[in-house]
C-alpha cells in the first residue's frame, strides 16, 4: 500500500478543430469566385450553336459532351453557375431579412400583431411549398426573378419563427433589463441588443439554406417556371436534355453534378459554421 | 475504523493542466468528510475523479484511488459502472432535475434499481416505500405515484438523494446537493442525509461551498483553494480555530446571525 | 418628515398565462424606503421578492397598486422615465452584461442616453471602474473574461454610473462565493456611504440581512409577512414563517 503513486499519461482533448470550416469555406469560395469570373473561365462560347457537333460525346475537347444544339456542357455549366448561385443567395438574402424583420417585431410586440403574423406564418408552413411556389410562379409569370420571389413568398415563415423565439428569450435576459434601465429606446433595444444576439442562429440557418434554396430554384427551372431558355441555369438544363437521358446521359449529368457539388458544398459549410458557433462545441 | 475510500497522492489534469494537486485523504466507515472551498477550487473535480465523470481531456495523472481493494481510476469501465450506483453512488445538485418528467417516480426508481439487480415491481415497490418511511418522508405510497412536476423542486431533491440509497451503497458522493435550495428545505436535506449514516452507516462525502452545511454534519473537513487541500482536521478545530490565512478568510467571510442581543 | 424616496403603495401582481390559472406573485405589498436607508427584502424561492424589484424598476408593470418616486407618482411612467433615480444590480452577473458588447459599453450606456459624448462617458468609465476597484482597462473585456466578482463589481459600476438614489440589489451576491460576497457587500456598504444612496438589498440569507441592512422586510407567499429593525426580527420574530427560516439556518 505504500507503493509510489500510479503516474498515468495525460490526454490532451482535442476541441472540434475549425478544418472544417476552412476546407468547406474555400469550396464555397471558389464556387462564388467561379461564378463572377464565369464568363472567362468558359472554354467556349456556351451560347454558341453549333448544329455540326450537336449530341457529342464527353471527349477532350468537350469533357461533359455537348447538347443537342451543339454548345459545350462544361462552358454552360460554368456559365450556368452565375445564376444558379447567385439568385440563390438574392433568394435566401430575401428570406432571411423579412423573416428576421417579421419575427423580432412579433416577438418584441406580442399581442394581437404577433398572432395575426405567426398565424400567416403558419399557412405558409402547413401549405406544401413548391406547389405555393408553382401557383405564385404561374400568377406572376415565368422568370427566375419571379422563380425567387415565389419562393421567396414561402420560405420566410422559418426565419420568422426563429427570430421570434430567439427575440423572445433575449427579452427575458439580464442584459435587456439592464440595457431598459440604462433609458435606451426601443429602437436602440432591438438594434444594439437584440439583433446582434440573435444573429447567430439566423445566420446558421441561412447557411443551411442555401442548398436547400438551390435545389428548389434548380426545381422550378426544372419544371419550366425559373430560369427561360437559352439562359443558362442548371436546373433548366436538366429540363432541357431530360428527353435525351437514355442516348446521351452526360448531358444531364453535367449540371447535376454541379447541382449535388454546390449544395453539397454549402450546406457542409453550414454545418461547419453551425457547430463553429455552438458555444458548446467549441472551448 | 475501516478505511473505505482513500485518495492517495491524487493529481487531476485537464488537457495535461493539473487542476487538483497532490491531494490525499482517507474516508472511514460511517463517516462524513466537508470538503469545502469556493469556485475553482477543485473540490467536484475530485468526486468526479471517483466516478469515472472526468469528461473529456481528465485524467488522474498521478495517484491512486482506492476503494474496496481497488485503485478506481484504473478499473475498466464495465467494472466501474457496475460498482457506480451499488457501492458507490453520486448525487448532484439537481438530483431531482434528473427524474424524466412524463413518467412516475416509482417507474423511474424501478428502472435505475432493476439495472443492478433482479427483483419484481411489486417488491420494489414495498422496499422504496419502506425506504422513504424510513427517512421520514410522509405518504411515502403518493410521492412514488407521483410525476416529478407535482413535487416541489426541495422535494425531489429529497427523493432523489433517498433513491441513491435503494442500492445501499457504502459511500455517498455528494456535490453541492444544497446548493439550489432554500434555506428550509437545506435544513432537511442536511437532516436526510444524517439519517442515512444513521441507519445504514454509509460513509458520505459532501463537496459544498456553504460552510453552514459542512458545520451541521461533517465529522472532518478539508479546505481546498486553487486544487490544493490547504487544511483539514476534525469539523470543530478547522471551522473555529482555524489555522491557515485562507480558512480564517473564508470564516470571516460568513456572515453570522446574531441570535442574542450583543452577541 | 422628508419625503421618503420609495413608496410602493398595494402592489400586486398577477401573472396570467394561456391554459393555466392566474398566479398570484405580489399580494398587496406596501412600504417606504428612505433616503441613504438599506432595507433588506428576504424570503425564499417563489416569495415574490423578484417580482417587487422589477416592478419598482419599471420592468414589470404592477397589477394593482402605486409607485412613488420622491412623492411623484410614477406607476406608469416606463424605465425610460426612471432610470436615473432607480438602477439595479442582478443575480447573475455575467449574465446581466450583453455578452457581444465591452464591460464599458454597458457600463457607459447609460450616460450615452443622456447625452453625454463618447470622450466624457470614456473618462467616466474609468472613474467608475476604479471607485468599484477594478483598473479602467476592464472597460475593455467582454463579460466571459472576467471572473463573477470581477463583473458583479463591473455591474455595481453601470448601476452609480448615473447616480441614482435609490439602488436595488436583487439577490446580487447570492451567486458568488462566500470570500467575493464579503468584498462586494463592503463595496456596497461605501459606495452607499459616500454617495447617499438607499438600498432595497434582496436576498434568502438572513444572516446577511441582519449584518448588512438598517430595517428587515420578510416576504411569504406575496405578502410582507414581518418587518422591523434587523437584530429585533432575528431576535424576536413575531411570525411562525420567521422563526421557521431563523431556525433553518445552519
Amino acid at each position: 500500500m505504500t507503493a509510489e503513486p500510479t503516474v498515468r499519461e495525460a490526454i490532451v482533448h482535442k476541441s472540434s478543430g475549425k478544418t472544417r470550416l476552412y476546407i468547406f469555406g474555400a469550396a464555397a469560395i471558389l464556387l462564388i469566385v467561379g461564378a463572377l469570373f464565369s464568363e472567362s473561365l468558359c472554354p467556349y462560347d456556351p451560347y454558341l450553336q453549333n448544329l455540326d457537333a450537336a449530341l457529342q460525346q464527353p471527349s477532350a475537347a468537350h469533357i461533359f459532351g455537348t447538347d443537342r444544339f451543339g454548345r459545350d456542357m462544361l462552358s454552360r455549366v460554368i456559365a450556368g453557375s452565375r445564376a444558379s448561385i447567385f439568385s440563390t443567395f438574392l433568394l435566401v438574402a430575401i428570406i432571411t431579412a423579412v423573416g428576421t424583420a417579421v419575427g423580432v417585431f412579433c416577438g418584441w410586440a406580442r399581442g394581437r400583431a404577433d398572432d395575426l403574423l405567426m398565424r400567416g406564418s403558419d399557412l405558409c408552413l402547413a401549405f406544401p411549398g413548391l406547389v405555393f411556389a408553382l401557383a405564385v410562379a404561374g400568377v406572376l409569370g415565368g422568370g427566375l426573378h419571379n422563380a425567387v420571389l415565389a419562393l421567396a413568398a414561402i420560405s420566410w415563415p422559418k426565419y420568422a419563427r426563429i427570430a421570434r423565439s430567439q427575440t423572445l428569450a433575449v427579452r427575458e435576459t439580464a442584459y435587456l433589463k439592464a440595457a431598459m434601465l440604462a433609458g435606451c429606446s426601443t429602437t436602440q433595444l432591438i438594434v444594439k441588443h437584440i439583433l446582434p444576439n440573435i444573429a447567430g442562429p439566423i445566420l446558421v440557418t441561412a447557411m443551411l439554406d442555401i442548398g436547400t434554396m438551390m435545389m428548389e430554384l434548380a426545381g422550378l427551372s426544372f419544371l419550366g417556371l425559373g430560369a427561360k431558355p437559352p439562359t443558362a441555369e442548371w436546373g433548366s438544363m436538366m429540363s432541357e436534355t431530360r428527353g435525351l437521358l437514355q442516348t446521351v446521359p452526360w448531358a444531364v449529368f453535367a449540371p447535376g453534378v454541379a447541382i449535388f457539388v454546390a449544395v453539397m458544398a454549402f450546406n457542409l459549410l453550414g454545418d461547419a459554421v453551425r457547430d463553429w458557433m455552438d458555444p458548446k462545441m467549441r472551448n | 475504523m475501516n478505511e473505505i475510500l482513500r485518495y492517495v497522492n491524487v493529481t487531476i489534469s485537464y488537457n495535461a493542466v493539473p487542476v487538483v494537486h497532490d491531494v490525499s485523504f482517507s474516508l472511514r466507515e460511517g463517516e462524513i468528510l466537508g470538503v469545502v472551498g469556493e469556485s475553482g477550487s477543485g473540490k467536484s473535480t475530485l468526486l468526479k475523479a471517483a466516478m469515472g465523470l472526468l469528461g473529456p481531456g481528465g485524467v488522474v495523472t498521478r495517484g491512486d484511488i482506492w476503494f474496496k481493494e481497488r485503485n478506481l481510476p484504473d478499473l475498466p469501465e464495465e467494472e466501474l459502472r457496475r460498482l457506480s450506483g451499488a457501492e458507490l453512488a453520486m448525487i448532484f445538485q439537481d438530483a431531482g432535475a434528473s427524474f424524466c418528467s412524463i413518467r412516475s417516480v416509482g417507474a423511474q426508481l424501478f428502472e435505475a434499481v432493476s439495472a443492478h439487480e433482479t427483483i419484481s415491481e411489486t417488491d420494489f415497490r414495498e422496499q422504496a416505500a419502506a425506504l422513504l418511511q424510513k427517512l421520514r418522508f410522509e405518504d411515502a405510497a403518493r410521492i412514488l405515484e407521483s410525476y416529478p412536476f407535482e413535487l416541489s423542486g426541495g422535494m425531489m431533491q429529497r427523493v432523489g438523494i433517498a433513491a441513491a440509497m435503494l442500492l445501499n451503497p457504502a459511500v455517498l458522493l455528494a456535490d453541492e446537493p444544497t446548493s439550489a435550495l432554500d434555506v428550509s428545505v437545506q435544513k432537511q436535506v442536511v437532516e436526510e442525509m444524517l439519517l442515512i449514516r444513521e441507519i445504514w452507516h454509509t460513509s458520505i462525502v459532501i463537496v459544498t461551498h456553504n460552510i453552514g452545511v459542512v458545520r451541521a454534519m461533517a465529522d472532518r473537513v478539508a479546505v481546498m483553494k486553487d486544487g490544493r487541500i490547504v487544511e483539514s482536521g476534525a469539523t470543530r478545530d478547522v471551522l473555529e480555530h482555524p489555522a491557515q490565512e485562507y480558512t480564517k478568510k473564508l470564516m470571516a467571510a460568513v456572515p453570522k446571525l446574531r441570535l442574542r442581543r450583543g452577541a | 418628515m422628508t419625503t421618503p424616496i420609495l413608496q410602493a403603495q398595494s402592489l400586486k401582481k398577477i401573472f396570467t398565462r394561456d391554459g393555466q390559472s392566474d398566479f398570484l406573485a405580489v399580494d398587496g405589498v406596501s412600504f417606504d424606503i428612505s433616503a441613504g436607508e438599506c432595507v433588506g427584502l428576504i424570503g425564499e424561492s417563489g416569495s415574490g421578492k423578484s417580482t417587487v424589484a422589477n416592478m419598482i424598476a419599471h420592468l414589470l408593470d404592477p397589477t394593482e397598486g402605486r409607485i412613488f418616486l420622491d412623492g411623484e407618482d410614477v406607476t406608469d411612467a416606463g424605465a425610460r422615465k426612471i432610470f436615473r433615480t432607480v438602477q439595479m444590480i442582478f443575480q447573475s452577473p455575467q449574465e446581466s452584461f450583453d455578452p457581444r458588447r465591452t464591460l464599458g459599453d454597458g457600463i457607459g450606456e447609460s450616460l450615452l442616453n443622456v447625452g453625454q459624448s463618447r470622450a466624457e462617458v470614456r473618462g467616466e468609465v474609468g472613474r467608475l471602474l476604479e471607485a468599484v476597484g477594478l483598473s479602467p482597462d476592464f472597460a475593455e473585456r467582454y463579460p466571459h473574461e472576467v471572473s463573477g466578482g470581477q463583473c458583479q463589481r463591473a455591474a455595481i459600476a453601470r448601476a452609480i454610473a448615473i447616480r441614482p438614489k435609490l439602488l436595488i440589489c436583487d439577490e446580487a451576491i447570492s451567486a458568488l462565493d462566500v470570500t467575493v460576497q464579503a468584498e462586494i457587500v463592503a463595496l456596497l456598504s461605501r459606495l452607499m456611504r459616500e454617495r447617499g444612496m438607499a438600498c432595497l438589498f434582496i436576498c434568502h440569507d438572513i444572516a446577511l440581512a441582519q449584518n448588512f441592512c438598517g430595517r428587515i422586510l420578510v416576504m411569504y407567499r406575496g405578502k410582507i409577512v414581518e418587518e422591523g429593525a434587523p437584530d429585533e426580527v432575528v431576535q424576536s420574530p413575531k411570525r411562525e414563517y420567521t422563526k421557521m427560516l431563523i431556525e433553518s439556518v445552519l
